[in-house]
């Protein structure tokens, strides 16, 4: 760690597990949730995430003195919906049935919670270059949930990662399908992404005591 | 008449926000432990997305789409703006919402301090933009039917925190697993509520014959249909 220094490491460090922004800041739920039924779909819009809040972060930190503090959620969301607009262009031109397939949720980054959040908890008061690190640590620490969940859902649903037929030919019968696996559909349907979120949180939480919430 | 009844009910039970596609969870999570806080916010989130998705439908009929500036002159006709769609929908949110907090707290003090709190939240809620945006990729016809799908949407938002409120107050007084409490129980009980809210799949596609009586068992055989059509939203999401 010769670039980071201690204090700029816990930053990154921190969300990716004891302070991580879905399962104990409760942010940005929304996307972490419709879109992880296969991997591929889950990595694409983590690293969306992960450019769009190293760059807000920065922008807005950088703006921090100019913006009158009435107006900042304005002004907040104007510089998000740019860099999405950003991201979204790029998808489109270079990876039109992923974008297709993510659609109005790739806009829905812009009242992703976890943006806005960082935004008004750090990055309003904090250098540039601590700001992005704050970002990126905190949109890893998403990504890291998001692709959790995008594997299990898409291993238990369709028996595949990231396409790839890792458990056998469910119709030919090869690998673990010829003693009689099954894959469970039901994990591809919308509520299982929860369920499966609340069981992270309950794994989560029975390894680290401190975390327990009070009834 | 038929097409919005239909668009109505669809809205509230069958592509419900919460359940169906996640819109507005962060408030949802965070809003719900009291049922009369819970009432405060969905009925601002009714009210932001009656007045957003009709004004947004109108920005997207005669400004975004391609070929929308042709009333303008026939050399704007070929003009497709629809890659602005995401900044200036939430710019009118943003102001939309300010001025409805502008508007509210001069006219009526009382809904002000109901809702009061809450307005300035809803700009960031991903339901409302969400709204704007599900309105602009399932292609709504007429401005009647947009105001339509923002109303029930709300309607549908409105039942789902209503509902999980309640949940939460019974369960204070339940004996959960110590690190469940809080966050991870209503997580998994918003995962059995969405399973629930998935039986209301059949509702408008297989319902013509049977008497309402029948409706219990009619579930049970249109579910795998049902499932199916959540998959293809769910996973294509541009359907419809």
């Amino acid at each position: 760690m010769g670039l980071l220094s201690k204090k700029d490491a816990a930053l990154i460090k921190d969300p990716l597990f004891d302070n991580n922004p879905i399962t104990i800041q409760v942010l940005g739920i929304c996307s972490a949730l419709a879109i992880t039924a296969e991997l591929k779909a889950s990595i694409v819009m983590s690293i969306s995430v992960i450019f769009v809040m190293g760059a807000g972060n920065v922008v807005i930190s950088l703006l921090r003195n100019v913006i009158p503090s009435k107006i900042r959620i304005i002004a907040q969301l104007i510089v998000v919906a740019a860099l999405v607009i950003v991201v979204d262009q790029v998808l489109k031109a270079y990876a039109y049935s992923l974008s297709k397939q993510l659609g109005a949720f790739i806009g829905l980054i812009i009242t992703n919670c976890i943006i806005m959040g960082r935004f008004e908890a750090f990055a309003l008061a904090n250098g540039p270059w601590r700001s992005f690190i704050d970002g990126i640590g905190n949109a890893l620490g998403y990504g890291l949930i998001l692709c959790i969940v995008g594997v299990c859902r898409e291993l238990l649903g369709s028996g595949s990662l990231l396409g790839y037929k890792v458990l056998g030919d469910p119709i030919e019968k090869t690998g673990l399908y010829a003693y009689g696996y099954e894959n469970n559909g039901f994990m591809l349907l919308a509520p299982m992404a929860l369920i499966v979120v609340g069981l992270i949180i309950w794994v989560q939480r029975s390894r680290n005591a401190a975390l327990i919430e009070e009834n | 008449m038929l097409e919005h009844i239909e668009l109505f009910f669809k809205s509230i039970f069958i592509d419900n926000m919460v359940f169906a596609t996640f819109l507005g969870m962060c408030s949802y999570l965070a809003v719900s432990k009291k049922v009369t806080t819970a009432v405060g916010l969905g009925a601002a989130v009714i009210f932001v997305l009656a007045v957003t998705v009709p004004l947004n439908w109108l920005l997207d009929q005669y400004i975004l789409r391609d070929g929308a500036l042709a009333w303008l002159g026939p050399e704007y006709a070929s003009y497709d703006l629809s890659f602005l769609s995401f900044i200036l929908f939430i710019a009118t949110i943003a102001t939309m919402v300010q001025l409805v907090e502008i508007v509210v707290e001069k006219f009526s003090p009382s809904l002000y301090n109901s809702l009061g709190i809450f307005l300035p939240l809803i700009a960031v809620n991903c339901a409302i933009l969400g709204g704007s945006l599900f309105m602009q990729s399932r292609d709504i016809q007429t401005l009647g039917l947009a105001f339509n799908y923002g109303v029930s949407s709300g309607i549908g938002w409105f039942l789902a925190i209503l509902a999980i409120a309640a949940i939460r107050e019974k369960i204070r007084y339940s004996n959960v697993p110590a690190p469940l409490r809080g966050l991870g129980i209503t997580f998994i009980v918003t995962g059995l509520m969405a399973i629930g809210f998935m039986s209301f799949g059949g509702m408008l596609t297989g319902g013509d014959e049977e008497a309402p009586a029948e409706e219990a068992a009619q579930i049970e055989t249109v579910t795998p249909e049902a499932e199916e059509v959540e998959v293809v939203t769910n996973t294509t999401n541009d359907i419809n």
